[in-house]
């Protein structure tokens, strides 16, 4: 007798645990408004990447052109790929001694794979992500980066 | 000769006498067949597109996606881009395969469906075969199918085809008896099996009002079958794309694959019609025993209209079980049939010949 009521208490659990299923699909295919899916070409004017978005690598750089670099080559040997060359220079400061800077950081974007191992390992946070996501050009030497810009120097007391 | 869209019967018979006027009886018997023949080739491809296309769609928009919507406005021209890209294909060919059994396997699955879509009454007097056993034909015909897809695995010297196939005939064999037992039980009511008069004795209430309670369960145990008889979603047990790859048409490409692909989505257009005109009425509107006016008012939606919007819905709601349930084990599927709807079957039909004895019915 037991074993006759589970039966039907069987299909009838069945029957509504299917039920509250379908009624999930069933809302989702009559609320359109809920679709997630960004339609890229159409609404890239107003289109807004998220902040912890992958899109390349960066140096940071404040308003007086002046980022964090100090051409320590930290990012150079952790990248698996070799995307990252830096060159730097040595100069003569303020005191006397000679000092390392930053002559040129050139980023390969054609090589990397955003892995992230340059930004984290960085010791003086100079690095960053981008949001751009835009990379395709026509020539692949495009794709070679200088990333500190023309003119900045590093940010005093980094060193 | 009038054109009337609520009944062909007299467009059909312009078109013979037409015909018979210009040339001997046997050409024009010919002649007809050959266009009954296009049409319901244009007629198999037409639906076949769009199902596909719709079938798309309707899983995106229950996923929270858009689904194709670059071909054409709102993607309508996606299917006929796949279409033109299948037939461009190259057919490979398979070492060690059955040659013989492996090319024809393709063309019996779809000429299974072909035939059992003939007997399907679209609208009074647009009906190719009216035979006086319909049901019974329609249960015979679109059981072939399973006859293509068990040679389709057989003959493409693939375990995985084997598997799918194997896992088809267990399953269709045990599911065709449910489907038949719950067409039985609306021929207890009816009292025949002939679809033009099924549809005729719902001019003054559907089956599924008529009948009531044994009718409802009925048309549930239908749609549950049926599904798993055109080997759809949580019954895909012959394809399980994610255990088998494709299952028995793993080997095939080109338009032989196309031709399993348009053949399952007939068989869907084809279960949902069969489901709307024996429980939902096939062409005739909707109709309350009594309400004259409503009844007038209803009449004025063509029978096309009805029809297409029953097998819509039903197709709709099988679309709903294919994108929400997860796929069932071989045991699991063999238990449903054979401890579930088969019992619940055998008792629904006792209870409606009971019905039927006491016009409990209405």
């Amino acid at each position: 007798m037991n074993s006759f009521f589970r039966y039907f208490s069987d299909i009838f659990h069945g029957v509504k645990s299917l039920l509250i299923g379908m009624s999930v699909t069933g809302r989702y295919f009559f609320s359109p408004g809920q679709i997630v899916t960004q339609q890229y070409p159409e609404n890239r004017k107003n289109l807004q990447m998220f902040e912890r978005f992958k899109g390349e690598v960066i140096m940071l750089h404040d308003i007086n052109n002046q980022h964090r670099c100090n051409g320590c080559g930290i990012c150079e040997n952790n990248c698996p790929n070799g995307s990252i060359e830096i060159i730097s220079a040595r100069i003569t400061g303020e005191d006397g001694k000679s000092k390392r800077i930053i002559d040129k950081h050139i980023y390969h974007l054609g090589m990397c794979t955003f892995c992230g191992l340059c930004v984290k390992n960085c010791p003086s946070n100079a690095l960053g992500f981008g949001n751009e996501f835009e990379h395709a050009v026509f020539d692949r030497s495009k794709l070679n980066k200088v990333l500190n810009q023309p003119g900045s120097s590093i940010i005093k007391g980094v060193e | 000769m009038t054109f009337n869209i609520y009944d062909f019967t007299s467009f059909n018979r312009w078109i013979d006498e037409g015909l018979n006027s210009i040339m001997s009886p046997t050409w024009a018997l010919i002649t007809e067949m050959a266009i009954i023949g296009i049409v319901f080739l244009l007629f198999y491809a037409i639906v076949g597109l769009f199902l596909v296309y719709a079938e798309r769609k309707v899983c995106a928009f229950m996923q929270n996606r858009v689904g194709p919507n670059r071909v054409g406005p709102y993607g309508i021209f996606q299917t006929i881009a796949d279409f033109i890209k299948l037939l461009m294909k190259e057919l490979v060919y398979i070492k060690d395969s059955d040659k013989l059994l492996f090319n024809i396997a393709p063309f019996i699955v779809i000429i299974a469906s072909f035939m059992a879509l003939s007997a399907v009454p679209f609208a009074k007097g647009l009906h190719a075969i009216d035979f006086d056993i319909g049901i019974l034909y329609v249960i015979a015909v679109s059981s072939l199918g399973v006859v293509g897809i068990l040679l389709a695995g057989w003959s493409s010297n693939n375990k995985y085809s084997l598997i799918g196939a194997m896992r088809s005939g267990a399953q269709i064999v045990s599911y065709e008896l449910s489907v038949g037992l719950s067409l039985l039980t609306i021929i207890v009511l009816a009292g025949t099996m002939q679809f033009s008069e099924i549809v005729e004795m719902q001019r003054n209430g559907w089956f599924i009002f008529k009948g009531h309670i044994p009718a409802i369960i009925a048309f549930i145990v239908f749609l549950i079958a049926s599904t798993a008889e055109t080997n759809r979603g949580p019954f895909d047990l012959a394809e399980a794309e994610s255990e088998l790859t494709a299952g028995f048409h793993t080997e095939y490409s080109g338009i032989k694959f196309a031709f399993f692909f348009l053949a399952e989505y007939m068989n869907m257009f084809l279960v949902a019609s069969i489901a709307a005109t024996v429980f939902w009425g096939g062409w005739m509107p909707f109709h309350v025993s009594g309400w004259a006016g409503f009844n007038t008012i209803m009449d004025y939606i063509p029978p096309l209209v009805w029809y297409f919007g029953k097998t819509a819905f039903i197709i709709w709601l099988m679309m709903l079980f294919k994108w929400t349930f997860p796929r069932l084990r071989i045991d699991q599927l063999l238990t449903l049939e054979w401890k579930y709807l088969l019992p619940i079957n055998l008792v629904n039909i006792l209870f409606m010949a009971f019905l039927v004895l006491m016009h409990w019915h209405f």
